[in-house]
């Protein structure tokens, strides 16, 4: 099986993604996160203009299978939510980088980021 | 972490080579599932769905008291059986507590009841077998098939249909709760009209070195795992043993668990019978019941549920119903707050969400 990883973004290795492109920072799950999920039927997101550290448990997805805590990859404010996949969890996994996208938010790349090389390698 | 599962069924290479992810489920390396949950529930509820169920245990009683014993280790009167019969049923410890729950089918041809208990209860149902009719001093010949013996569940609106394709008898004519022995393909089977998912369809057994012919021959049905079994029993309010009711974690008898239908207090002595008379005259503390969750969240194994903020009982199992478009538990709850339309709410992660008290199967109360 191989999973979509678009050279273009930078990863977690709790399998979030980063996409630095913009002035914010826009965060979602891996394709292989969501094919690992399986149907996700639940989202829970922060709220918009809330603080968050590195690391910290920020939102929730969760599918049939399993409940999984997504971790904000980067300590900030969050701008933005995608009220989307709160109506249609199924986003996440017809298109996890796209319309499938968690919450923006104003803050810098960790050093210590993957690129997508990187992360393929640990998904292999 | 990496389960590493001790057993494999006879579908498992061809499952595997379908793309299956597996888990491990009562020691055995199952799919989990093949495409998508949700696609796999569909097929079963419009259509028509296969499931690998090998890892169900068969066990064969047999000997000139074999109704005896299962008479007197059931629950339920096995001497209404007839040949060609099948009856759901549990083994029950003295205490009442059930064990497991099996179906017993009275062997169509054969002197034999054959008794299907859950994966990885075989070995300990085929002990409490052996005790009792040891202990009782009855003639039985009992055989543990499990390992050698395969089974596929093929269920849907279309499944009885396409089975017929394939067999030598005229299966359709088959009534609910009833089993024959036939050919599919060159192989003998014994096709059962049961199942697990609320919707028609047979069950069928074969010995385990026919299982890639019996594969073949439903090449075009979808292929469906665990996951999709598991949304699809719970939508017909169906239990799962070890996670519904568990000697350990759930202790529970008959009444509690809501198959009070199973025990026939007019037919002798059981295991379990001094212990179940007290709580058809008690009545019971607690219950199992139905909930339909009236936010966006699953109830989970384990999750407290709640009046006024105290709790009042647990959730056994949850789901988002993919037929309905809820979510939907089972779980047990102080008897008071058993009847339907009762209000009351599931702690979710620390959050309070309301729920329901609504009858089984689901797929009724809450349908359309």
């Amino acid at each position: 099986m191989t999973y979509e990883t678009p050279d273009d973004l930078q990863y977690t290795d709790s399998h979030e993604w980063i996409d630095d492109r913009e002035d914010v920072l826009r965060v979602g799950i891996t394709d292989f996160a969501q094919d690992e999920l399986g149907d996700v039927v639940f989202v829970e997101l922060p709220d918009v203009g809330e603080a968050l550290d590195r690391d910290a448990a920020c939102a929730v997805v969760e599918s049939i299978k399993a409940v999984s805590d997504i971790y904000s990859p980067v300590s900030g404010t969050v701008t933005a939510t995608n009220d989307a996949v709160v109506d249609r969890p199924e986003l996440l996994n017809t298109d996890p980088y796209g319309e499938g996208w968690l919450f923006e938010i104003d803050g810098a790349v960790p050093d210590d980021a993957l690129d997508a090389d990187e992360y393929r390698e640990q998904i292999e | 972490m990496k389960v590493v599962s001790s057993k494999r069924t006879p579908l498992y290479e061809s499952h595997s080579r379908a793309g299956a992810d597996f888990t491990d489920f009562g020691g055995w390396e199952m799919p989990v599932s093949f495409d998508s949950i949700q696609e796999e529930h569909r097929a079963v509820r419009d259509d028509v769905g296969l499931f690998d169920v090998s890892h169900m245990g068969q066990i064969a009683v047999d000997g000139g008291e074999a109704q005896t014993l299962l008479q007197q280790l059931t629950p339920s009167d096995i001497r209404s059986l007839d040949p060609g019969e099948a009856l759901y049923s549990c083994f029950l410890q003295a205490d009442g507590i059930i064990l497991d729950d099996i179906v017993v089918y009275d062997h169509p041809e054969a002197s034999e009841y054959v008794v299907v208990p859950n994966a990885g209860h075989d070995e300990e149902l085929d002990d409490q077998l052996r005790e009792y009719a040891d202990g009782w001093d009855l003639d039985v010949s009992l055989e543990n098939r499990t390992t050698e013996t395969g089974m596929i569940a093929v269920q849907g609106p279309e499944a009885v249909d396409r089975v017929a394709e394939a067999a030598d008898k005229r299966i359709e004519e088959l009534d609910p709760f009833t089993v024959t022995e036939t050919s599919l393909g060159d192989v003998e089977c014994l096709v059962a009209r049961t199942g697990y998912t609320g919707e028609d369809g047979v069950e069928i057994l074969f010995s385990g070195s026919d299982a890639e012919e019996i594969d073949r021959l439903f090449d075009d049905v979808q292929r469906c795992g665990l996951g999709a079994r598991d949304t699809l029993r719970l939508e017909a309010g169906l239990l799962l043993s070890g996670q519904d009711f568990d000697p350990e974690g759930e202790p529970h008898d008959p009444f509690e668990a809501g198959i009070g239908f199973v025990v026939d207090f007019d037919d002798g002595d059981f295991v379990g019978r001094s212990a179940l008379e007290q709580v058809r005259d008690d009545g019971v503390d607690e219950r199992i019941v139905g909930l339909r969750l009236e936010e966006r969240a699953i109830a989970r194994h384990g999750y407290d549920m709640l009046s006024d903020g105290a709790p009042i009982g647990r959730v056994t199992s949850g789901t988002m119903s993919p037929t309905l478009g809820i979510p939907i538990a089972l779980g047990y709850v102080d008897a008071e707050y058993a009847d339907p339309g009762t209000e009351i709410a599931v702690s979710v992660r620390n959050r309070s969400v309301d729920a329901t008290v609504v009858d089984t199967p689901f797929l009724e109360s809450c349908g359309e």
